[in-house]
């Protein structure tokens, strides 16, 4: 099997390229694979099928691009109505002015009494000092947890020891909630299963009595093919307000998420992304959809690039970044940074399809060198040539070129694709996880993260090989040229 | 190891010369001017061949009707049933998908129908009939789901991913061991979550079991090790320590658990003698991926396939049976201690499969 959809995709269709339209013919080996892929996530079997039915017709009749990989053209249909369905994110509780109460229901062990911590914090962050309820009185042990969930968080958590019905703590809950002025409320219920008609009904009398502002469906992202079942029945009982998807730390695709989505079509709100209180992430379809597809997480990936530079690195960079002083020293510093031994493999598990491209690139040796040429072209570049490439003219450039060992036009292309990364390595800098994907996605559809496109070029592509003979006669100039150099960087020496 | 090998006794009729693709697989495409590539392949289950427009409609109909023209003359005779077409085999791989078994399992075993039936009239509950003795003889496994140990307390690890249901699977294994008149300890090595211990305590007291436990947040192999020499020191039969819940791909954490099966195993030979992991019936394909950093991790002996009183089916073990060779041990089907039981295969396949008239 193919390790990623877009690798299967592009064998699938790689005999499609710039053949006219997509039809259900020449699409059905790759629509296969995108089905498989779903299946393999755990989206449910009738959500699949109302998926491929959605995306046949959605690129029907579309023109094969002649610029464009197909199995791009495909899958970008296929992300896009992923990420259309998955959508609109609102990460928002709506609160009022007055009391607000959240209810929080799931099956057993999805994550709800975690998840009632981890949303009290980011209401903690936000000024909101919430109230947690021990409305969980099944689990042995369950009121205890969300009491020490309360004390680390120092928030008032209501219990009543010994009570058997839930539905009155809840009541006595907001009553005493509204007596203390407390704005915001959490019920933390029993998890059930959706068939068990007398918890779903003592929900729907909690529900009734108490009346949550926001009811939310925390949901486990390891569920399988059961989440149709239990979201329908869940949204039956309750009329969800949105959903939490828990445990999307690990390596579960989470296709359930769709799943939930398609049968209650309430938002999205949170993901759970590990066991910690501060582990709560606001929805992004794009990332989901990706993850789905089993295309990799460009964002995650982003921050994943980002932990193996160091903090205080990053921040500098940053500062730089932010100030529109990407020179290309810092650009040699995250290409050697790329080349690092271990890099890629610790990237692997993030990146997916796309990616799998430039990480093949990484491991291969012709693309060290590619890489190690690279640097060799801003090595042989004064420092002032380094800060800014205008100085650069035809004569400095075969000076640099002759440095390197390359032909002038390596010399291009490195400026051309230092300028090119340059403003969208700039804009990185201030923006948000949003912003950044923003950017990472135009560097990638500008080809920067594309083999085909820019980037460290592989050999193959430009490679004009030296004989021998020429090479020896420009090590020596090259041995020049850094002598003079030298001197040059050392201007003020007597 | 495949799913169904090539069994003599298929229920719905007698045998057929098959070997190759039946003729109606290539009849099936009238090649129509100007209509683009007749030669793909008409993939069953593949979601091309039932669009719309009449030019579909047409080869649609001419190759059900390749497909009748292909029917063993003996399916004639039979009152009802139905044709093995691409729509009877979309069916019976939707049946097979919702079960969790996953698109390899159930794509091989539509393959294999396809192979034996294709064109052919039958019911879909023989062949289900068929499906199901495939998943008996895959998931066979002996009697006693537990290995005691000859000498000294029989040691049992029990690991998971997060709120599989570890916690309460303990319970109500050692529920039942008291039960059958042997003495348990219990170690509470969740000495993470909040409240994971307390909740070990409440259960060690309603099932009248010993248990041990640490500080919070202390190392889960003391823990370990402590209640091991308990049970030792205690002369008790049965020794179960609980882990903190893990997701496979934390590395450290797996570590940990190697950690605690080695300190056991250098405080009793052979310890620990059962590693069960335990897995929420509700999981999708990530069961596949537990079962196999938790082998890799803890070595496990065996599965608890719990929550399999909900609507889920807990197909993934039939993946995990093929892939990693390990069987379930134990069925949790409720809250109480007594929602408990051995692996009954034949209950497993009846309920994961029912026949039409159950569904
Ligand atoms: N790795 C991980 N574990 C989680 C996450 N959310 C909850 N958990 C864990 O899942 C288990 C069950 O959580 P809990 O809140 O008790 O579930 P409840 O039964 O629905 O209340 C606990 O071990 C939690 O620590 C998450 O996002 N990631
Ligand atoms: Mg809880």
């Amino acid at each position: 099997m193919f390790d990623s959809l877009q690798e299967g995709i592009q064998s699938a269709l790689k005999t499609l390229r710039g053949k006219g339209k997509l039809t259900e013919a020449n699409m059905r080996e790759g629509l296969a694979l995108v089905e498989r892929s779903l299946l393999e996530a755990d989206v449910s079997y009738p959500v699949v099928q109302d998926f491929m039915t959605r995306v046949t017709e959605k690129a029907l009749g579309k023109r094969v691009l002649l610029s464009l990989d197909p199995s791009k053209q495909l899958i970008g249909i296929v992300h896009e109505e992923l990420v259309h369905l998955l959508g609109p994110v609102d990460p928002t509780l709506h609160l009022k002015r007055e009391i607000n109460i959240l209810m929080l229901c799931g099956l057993q062990g999805s994550g709800k009494t975690t998840t009632c911590g981890k949303l009290s914090r980011l209401l903690l962050e936000n000024n909101v000092r919430p109230m947690l309820v021990a409305a969980d009185l099944q689990r042995p042990a369950a009121i205890q947890q969300l009491h020490v969930l309360g004390d680390q968080l120092g928030i008032p958590v209501y219990s009543e020891p010994g009570a058997k019905d839930p539905v009155a703590v809840c009541q006595n809950a907001v009553r005493k909630a509204k007596e203390q002025g407390i704005k915001l409320v959490i019920l933390d219920t029993a998890g059930r299963l959706a068939i068990d008609q007398e918890l779903m009904d003592e929900l729907v009398r909690i529900d009734k009595r108490v009346q949550p502002d926001q009811v939310l469906l925390v949901v486990d992202g390891m569920t399988g093919q059961d989440a149709v079942n239990s979201a329908q029945a869940f949204n039956a009982a309750l009329e969800l307000d949105g959903v939490i998807m828990t445990k999307l730390d690990g390596d579960a695709r989470g296709g359930a998420l769709l799943s939930v989505k398609h049968v209650t079509g309430v938002p999205i709100k949170f993901i759970g992304t590990g066991e910690h209180l501060d582990a709560l992430e606001p929805f992004r379809p794009e990332g989901m959809a990706g993850r789905i597809l089993n295309l990799g997480d460009m964002v995650g990936l982003y921050h994943e690039a980002r932990k193996i530079v160091d903090a205080k690195e990053q921040a500098e960079l940053e500062q730089k970044l932010a100030q529109g002083q990407f020179t290309l020293d810092d650009f040699k510093g995250q290409l050697e940074k790329m080349a690092q031994p271990g890099l890629v493999q610790r990237m692997l598990g993030l990146i997916g399809g796309p990616m799998k491209e430039l990480n093949q690139m990484l491991q291969s040796e012709e693309a060290e060198g590619s890489i190690g040429r690279t640097v060799g072209i801003i090595n042989s570049m004064t420092p002032q040539e380094r800060r800014n490439t205008k100085l650069i003219d035809p004569s400095r450039r075969s000076r640099i070129a002759r440095g390197a060992g390359v032909p002038p036009q390596a010399v291009n292309q490195l400026i051309k694709d230092y300028e090119r990364m340059k403003p969208v390595m700039e804009k990185m800098a201030g923006m948000g996880a949003g912003g950044r994907m923003q950017a990472i996605r135009e560097l990638q559809e500008g080809g920067m993260l594309d083999p085909g496109g820019r980037g460290p070029r592989i050999k193959k592509g430009t490679g004009k090989r030296l004989s021998t003979k020429e090479r020896a006669k420009m090590k020596k100039q090259r041995e020049k040229d850094q002598r003079r150099r030298r001197r040059e960087e050392r201007p003020q020496q007597p | 190891m495949g799913l169904f090998n090539r069994r003599k006794d298929r229920p719905a009729t007698s045998e057929r010369a098959e070997d190759g693709q039946p003729a109606a697989a290539s009849q099936g495409h009238v090649p129509l001017a100007g209509e683009g590539s007749p030669d793909a392949h008409d993939a069953p289950g593949a979601p091309g061949g039932q669009g719309g427009g009449w030019l579909a409609s047409l080869r649609r109909g001419l190759k059900k009707t390749a497909d009748l023209l292909n029917t063993d003359i003996r399916d004639l005779f039979k009152k009802q049933g139905r044709l093995v077409d691409d729509e009877f085999l979309r069916e019976l791989f939707a049946i097979l998908i919702k079960t969790d078994m996953g698109v390899g399992p159930a794509g091989e075993i539509r393959d294999r129908v396809q192979r034996d039936y294709r064109g052919r009239v039958v019911q879909m509950d023989d062949v289900l009939q068929t499906v199901r003795q495939g998943i008996r003889e895959l998931m066979a496994q002996q009697d006693e789901p537990i290995a005691f140990a000859a000498e000294g307390p029989t040691v049992i690890l029990v690991v998971g991913v997060n709120g599989s249901g570890k916690t309460t699977s303990i319970a109500k294994l050692a529920y039942r061991l008291v039960a059958e008149g042997r003495k348990v300890v219990l170690g509470a090595g969740d000495t993470f979550r909040a409240a994971a211990v307390e909740q070990l305590t409440i259960w060690a007291e309603r099932i009248g079991a010993e248990i041990v436990k640490g500080p919070p947040g202390g190392d889960p192999a003391a823990v370990a090790h402590q209640a091991v020499s308990r049970a030792a020191e205690s002369r008790a039969d049965v020794c179960i320590v609980d882990t903190a819940g893990r997701l496979q791909t934390q590395v450290n954490l797996m570590k940990q658990l190697d950690k605690i099966r080695r300190v056991v195993g250098n405080q009793v030979p052979g310890a620990p003698h059962e590693v069960l992991l335990v897995l929420d019936a509700t999981a999708g394909q990530n069961g596949i991926s537990q079962a196999r950093g938790f082998s890799e991790a803890a070595g496990c002996t065996g599965i608890v396939l719990a929550k399999l009183d909900g609507t889920a089916k807990g197909g993934v073990v039939i993946p995990i049976r093929q892939q990693f060779q390990i069987p379930v041990k134990f069925v949790g089907t409720g809250e109480k201690p007594a929602d408990f039981a051995d692996f009954d295969v034949e209950r497993f396949v009846a309920a994961m499969l029912p026949a039409s008239s159950d569904r």
